[in-house]
């Protein structure tokens, strides 16, 4: 049977907002061609139907958060021929990842009357804290067409061509006039990996790193020239630490601005 | 999945992982007899902390960062983000504003309804496992699904910037207007789907409704001369009629006992309905004469008590977002300004609107220095799940008598009325019910 000698494919959720596997169901043009060059074997929000493994491929949405979680990714990894991570979420730890600079049992007392009930973890962690994976695509959300070519190329046993530099390349190949220059605003563009077409310096907003950081990211300089040109240490911080935080450089040039922020007070 | 008869009157059923519902939960429910002994719908979202980690945030960073609460319906996260945002720092956005966000807001219902009529919960009726089988079968539908559903993506892109969690919403409006050129074209889409919004409402009146009237009190917004989206007074089925800021007041999120769940409820105690189904009963005559023709062709009145016609409020509700935005495009203008200024930085807001899935209520407190001391959000799914388990209660007696994949299967059906958005949880998961005689 044909069907057979399609590669399988599955998706996995933890810690999410199932943004990411949604960018498949987003492929609008392209779902009925890919459910025609893979099978989709495991796909719990699109289908009832599973197929057991092992698979060819694995996408993983969502950050490692709970105990249940930590185990659960050991099995995924053990099924499938191939890890993708798609998103900050599994590539970064994601949004909830703030939640690992702070006192969990406070955190579940402000959200739940009976904190005693909610199992979690101190911390909202990269699926690369705890498998092996063979590649991970950025964005909060994921770039769809990126998506589709990280599929394509390990059908073909290639490796994904994801480029790795910053935004701010896009932005300038978009004609874009630089928000920094106009507006003095602080973006993360020069620092943030390309991925999204430069989409909020094209609509006039500075680019807040939902793709994480770049390649060999000079965080720091960027971070003292904003700080040079009026923006104060605590906004840095939090500029750094939103869906990508976790990720280094972000995570160290963070911390040392709030080392700073608390040392001046 | 599994339904065991045991010695005759025990029966269990369990379906471990419920498929097509966004984000993870699972069923279980128990019978002696007729009597139904036990039903758990169990949420294995883990907790992400939203209402935590948004103290000490500046406000302006919270649209973004709620937009990341729930994929599938980011824009909603964003307006009542917004709203409650703009009451609190006493901003009126005006027009065209308001009008824009009605736009937008119109994509996210057409991308999501499309979504779960076609790709989650029509496979149910159709008696598919999932849509990659039924699209063998449907491909023409599916095609033209895929392409209505694409339409709404493209407001969302047009307006929005992308369609998962759009970058050009703001407190106070957008950053930039996107051109007229652009607008034209995304109404000349629009138009072309059109026909099958309407072919849409005839397709999904013909399926076969399971006979389960319900007496529901449903809960939704009014806007005096609009379907609504982002403003209005909370009304109800008997009579409620409140401001948004009396949210609190009328309803609250319980801890259930043995249970790790946050449920929405009255505070008397009375469960209730929200989302399509409640809106289109409640805001009937708001529809504009168009879409109500075609109810009346299709034999649809309110008040509809049957929520596995949800369906057809979705279709519905489909048709009135295409012919909306349609026509607020034909207006567009891209000269006007793209958001108003805010002045003030602190203050205490509410904001409500209606997500794909029901009312979405936001509230916040900012300090002085702009950042956020306080947030509360009451998603959907939360003040569902109350009510879609007690349709299992009421709904499986009717199934103690048939084999066990139908039994199952028609309880998932169930649940997918609600087109339950798990990823939702700000604050719940794993859900325990005890059941009191
Ligand atoms: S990376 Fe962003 S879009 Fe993707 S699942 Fe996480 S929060 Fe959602
Ligand atoms: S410009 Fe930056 S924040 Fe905006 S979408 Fe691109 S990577 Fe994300």
């Amino acid at each position: 049977m044909v069907k057979d000698t399609k590669p399988k494919l599955a998706v996995y959720k933890f810690s999410s907002c199932d943004g990411c596997q949604l960018s498949i169901l987003d492929l609008e043009d392209e779902l009925l061609a890919l459910t025609g060059a893979v099978e989709i074997a495991f796909f719990l929000e699109a289908r009832r139907k599973v197929q057991p493994g092992p698979y060819d491929i694995g996408l993983v949405e969502g950050s490692i958060s709970t105990p249940e979680e930590a185990e659960r990714i050991v099995q995924v990894r053990k099924e499938c021929k191939y890890l993708v991570t798609i998103g900050a979420c599994a590539t970064s730890g994601g949004i909830q990842a703030l939640k690992n600079w702070a006192d969990v049992e406070e955190y579940k007392r402000i959200v739940y009357a009976s904190p005693k009930y909610i199992q979690t973890l101190d911390t909202a962690s990269p699926v690369a804290a705890y498998v092996l994976v063979d590649f991970e695509l950025r964005g909060c959300p994921v770039n769809k067409y990126q998506l589709v070519e990280v599929i394509t190329a390990f059908v073909a046993g290639r490796r994904p061509q994801i480029p790795t530099y910053p935004v701010c390349l896009e932005c300038k190949r978009e004609g874009n006039v630089c928000v920094m220059v106009t507006d003095g605003a602080p973006c993360l563009g020069p620092i943030t990996q390309a991925g999204c077409g430069a989409i909020c310096p094209s609509f006039g907003r500075s680019c807040y790193a939902c793709f994480g950081p770049s390649e060999s990211s000079a965080a720091e300089m960027l971070c003292n020239h904003c700080e040079k040109t009026g923006t104060d240490k605590p906004t840095i911080v939090r500029m750094l630490r939103s869906f990508n935080g976790y990720l280094e450089p972000f995570k160290q040039v963070g911390d040392e601005y709030e080392r700073q922020t608390v040392k001046n007070h | 999945m599994s339904v065991k008869p045991s010695k005759t009157i025990e029966r269990t059923i369990h379906v471990e992982n419920l498929a097509r519902v966004e984000g993870e939960g699972a069923l279980y429910i128990k019978s002696v007899g007729d009597e139904i002994t036990d039903v758990q719908l169990n949420i294995f979202e883990p907790p992400r902390f939203y209402e935590a980690f948004l103290r000490g945030r500046r406000f302006t960073e919270v649209p973004d960062i709620t937009a990341r609460i729930c994929g599938i319906c980011p824009v909603a996260y964003q307006m009542s983000s917004c709203h409650a945002m703009e009451q609190a720092l006493g901003v009126t956005v005006g027009e065209p504003i308001r009008t824009l966000r009605r736009l937008l807001y119109c994509g996210e219902w057409i991308e999501s309804h499309v979504l779960h009529m076609f790709m989650l919960h029509l496979p149910d009726f159709l008696g598919y496992e999932s849509v990659v089988t039924m699209a063998a079968d449907h491909r023409d539908v599916v095609a033209k699904a895929l392409s209505l559903k694409k339409a709404g993506n493209d407001i969302v892109n047009f307006i929005g910037g992308r369609e998962v969690h759009p970058i050009n919403v703001r407190i106070g409006g957008f950053y930039r207007l996107p051109s007229k050129a652009k607008a034209k074209a995304l109404r000349e889409t629009l138009l072309a789907n059109r026909e099958f919004a309407i072919e849409t409402i005839r397709f999904m009146a013909g399926l076969d409704f399971p006979d389960f009237e319900q007496n529901y009190e449903f809960v939704a917004m009014k806007h005096p001369d609009e379907y609504p989206f982002c403003e209005g007074r909370l009304v109800s089925s008997s009579g409620l009629d409140i401001p948004i800021e009396a949210f609190l007041s009328e309803f609250e999120e319980i801890h259930v006992k043995h249970s790790t769940a946050l449920h929405g409820r009255f505070k008397d105690g009375r469960i209730y309905l929200v989302g399509p189904l409640a809106r289109v009963n409640l805001n009937f005559e708001q529809l504009p004469d168009s879409v109500k023709a075609i109810a009346k062709e299709i034999g649809f009145s309110v008040p509809c008590r049957n929520n596995f016609k949800s369906i057809i409020a979705r279709a519905l509700e489909t048709l009135f977002a295409v012919e909306q935005a349609i026509e607020i495009l034909e207006h567009y203008d891209d000269a006007a300004a793209p958001h108003v200024k805010i002045t003030h930085q602190s203050g205490i807001g509410h904001g409500c609107s209606e997500a794909p899935r029901g009312i979405l209520y936001h509230r916040y407190e900012i300090d002085d220095e702009g950042l956020i001391k306080d947030a509360i959000i009451t998603p959907p799914t939360a003040q569902n799940q109350p009510q879609i388990e007690d349709d299992l209660r009421h709904f499986f007696p009717s199934m103690l008598d048939k084999p066990e994949e139908e039994a199952t299967l028609r309880c998932e059906q169930l649940i997918r009325n609600y087109d339950p958005c798990i990823s939702c949880s700000t604050h719940f998961l794993k859900l325990q019910l005890d059941r009191t005689p």
